[in-house]
């Protein structure tokens, strides 16, 4: 029975061409009218998201990223543009087929937003009642969800009772309740000490890889597009100004804003009061300042001691760290180089053929 | 009067006090049960209104699940203009309509026409304050579930405001007592009627008093059983 349903499933799939990309937004825009005056939340955005990424947006509180995620399941109604999710344009849809179309767009939430007159088990069976599945098939579908977010022991437990990321598990499995295609997360970890950010990301990338479902995830926290994410986009003053593989705008972003929000958790800056010793203090040769940025294989090789061995220089280690975007080491370093001028220049000349980026700071 | 005070001075601590006065006991408690009958009749029948009114206002309001500007704006009209006449002058407005309802203008259950048709606007008014108070989050979250207005305010709504609609049942109650003390007046029956007649117009001090120390435990039973209720409720979330 289940082989014929796949056999129909990939045959239609092949016949339609299912397109690689789950949600398509072309055109976007969003006007708030208030009694003054008109304010522009989104302002002509294009975006695609391919099935069984994880996507996030990241843009600073008022830059418009909220209102595209509503956007997406219609809690706001765009001005213009089409959003296409899973070939359906969601803009055009009557309301019968909105709530159908809702049904498979999972959504979580900042504050949770779980119904306190409910145990942990019925809010999770809230969406399957409003599917109008059959009780026993729900109340079995309630018990894997919990198990699968483990909370399976919360189950008679109220909200109020819970921790902020046991909520979250919850708003989590209840969003997964109707075998969503596309589950949308709305600064889900926002409210949540750093470490239960960690459990819960984790959770959601288990369940991206488990069940290949298309996360787009709204932050202003690069922490959590580092950890999760397979690629992202920088919104700004309601545009998208930069769309990137995560790893790639990590290690070069292309705007100031995407610079800042790197900035925020990679310390790269070294302080001025030290650099102005420095610099005194070698007076009588040639010292120079600079960053070096390294991603995956050259991480691992001993570059900088090469270096110093084949220019007969001193390299003086300032700042230094290195993280993981996606299980591909990324770094950076400053170095201080000190030596004849002409060693200097030679040595970050080898620096940069071996693939480093490098940033003169003085 | 002058006979009356000796006798309940001399008779309040004597053993013939309360045989001499039974009919009094017989009175206030025949009162006490027409005052329950009349305001729980009243509440149940307000409610049965009055809430889906609540509803009604706060799900047309800009914004909202059902927003409709016209609808709000009349309702909300409607249900200031009722609320500023003062109970007493309405209970004789609707006269004409008691008599259409019930045949009658007077007794217990004549008065139950005007007790709720006053209180209709006000439970509208207590239920749209208590469905204020959930967060739009919640019903955010079951849109974006899919849900369709009638289950928002089913599944959402009413019983997350549940302990706050409570609160204004016992609210409306204790109103309602007050009401039917007026309603009494114009022969509505109860303890109102009682407290007039016999306390007021008959100069029974006795029976006044007694009326209103009746009311006084009903109206405490009355808040006490909402605080209950609230509290389990609550305790039980929490």
């Amino acid at each position: 029975m289940s082989y014929y349903a796949n056999m129909i499933g990939i045959i239609k799939g092949t016949l339609i061409g299912e397109a690689a990309h789950l949600v398509e937004i072309t055109n976007l825009s969003k006007i708030y009218h208030t009694a003054h005056q008109e304010i522009l939340a989104l302002d002509n955005v294009s975006l695609s998201i391919k099935r069984g990424e994880i996507f996030g947006i990241i843009g600073l509180s008022g830059a418009g990223k909220s209102t595209l995620i509503r956007c997406i399941n219609m809690l706001e109604k765009p001005t213009r543009g089409s959003i296409i999710v899973d070939g359906q344009d969601i803009t055009t849809l009557n309301k019968q087929e909105l709530h159908q179309a809702r049904q498979k767009i999972g959504m979580i939430f900042q504050q949770f937003n779980l119904l306190s007159s409910r145990t942990v088990f019925d809010n999770v069976m809230f969406p399957l009642e409003i599917a109008h599945t059959p009780i026993k098939q729900a109340r079995q579908r309630v018990g894997e969800l919990l198990e699968m977010v483990g909370i399976a022991d919360k189950a008679r437990v109220y909200p109020d009772q819970l921790s902020g990321g046991q909520k979250q598990r919850v708003g989590i499995a209840r969003a997964l309740a109707n075998d969503p295609k596309l589950l949308l997360s709305d600064e889900a970890t926002s409210a949540l000490d750093p470490q239960t950010t960690r459990s819960i990301l984790k959770l959601l990338k288990d369940i991206n890889s488990q069940f290949n479902l298309t996360i787009l995830l709204i932050t202003h926290d690069m922490n959590v597009i580092k950890q999760a994410c397979d690629r992202v986009a920088v919104i700004s003053d309601s545009q998208i100004v930069e769309v990137g593989d995560v790893l790639s705008i990590f290690s070069n972003p292309g705007t100031p804003t995407s610079q800042s929000f790197i900035n925020a958790i990679v310390n790269k800056d070294v302080p001025e009061e030290y650099t102005d010793n420095l610099l005194r203090t070698h007076s009588d040769k040639y010292s120079c300042l600079i960053r070096v940025a390294f991603i995956g294989s050259s991480a691992g090789e001993p570059l900088i001691s090469s270096m110093i061995k084949k220019y007969d220089i001193d390299a003086n280690i300032l700042y230094g760290n290195i993280d993981r975007v996606k299980d591909i080491p990324f770094g950076n370093l400053t170095l201080e180089l000190i030596g004849e001028r002409e060693a200097v220049d030679q040595s970050m000349e080898y620096l940069k053929r071996n693939g480093l980026e490098i940033e003169v700071i003085s | 009067m002058g006979e009356y005070i000796f006798a309940v001075n001399a008779g309040i601590l004597g053993s013939d006090f309360w045989t001499g006065n039974s009919w009094i006991i017989e009175k206030v408690l025949q009162a006490t049960w027409e005052t329950l009958y009349m305001v729980v009749i009243a509440t149940a029948l307000s409610y049965l209104f009055g809430l889906p009114l609540g509803v009604i206002l706060v799900t047309t309001e800009e914004g909202h699940i059902l927003e409709s500007k016209g609808i709000n704006r009349i309702l909300g009209t409607i249900i200031n203009a009722v609320r500023s006449i003062p109970f007493i002058i309405f209970l004789i407005l609707v006269i004409p309509f008691t008599r259409l309802v019930v045949g009658t203008s007077i007794g217990t259950v004549a008065s139950m026409v005007p007790l709720t048709l006053a209180a209709i606007p006000f439970v509208a008014r207590v239920v749209e304050t208590s469905l204020k108070e959930i967060e739009w989050g919640l019903i955010e979250a079951a849109l974006s579930m899919g849900a369709n207005a009638w289950q928002v305010i089913n599944k959402v709504l009413i019983p997350e405001a549940r302990p706050s609609i409570i609160m204004g049942v016992a609210i409306t109650t204790i109103n309602l007592v007050g009401y039917s003390a007026m309603a009494g007046i114009v022969g509505g029956g109860g303890l109102g009627t009682l407290a007039y007649y016999y306390g007021y117009q008959r100069y029974e001090d006795l029976i006044m008093w007694v009326t209103v120390i009746v009311l006084i435990i009903f109206v405490q039973c009355v808040q006490m059983l909402g605080d209950k209720m609230v509290a389990k409720m609550t305790n039980q979330r929490r």
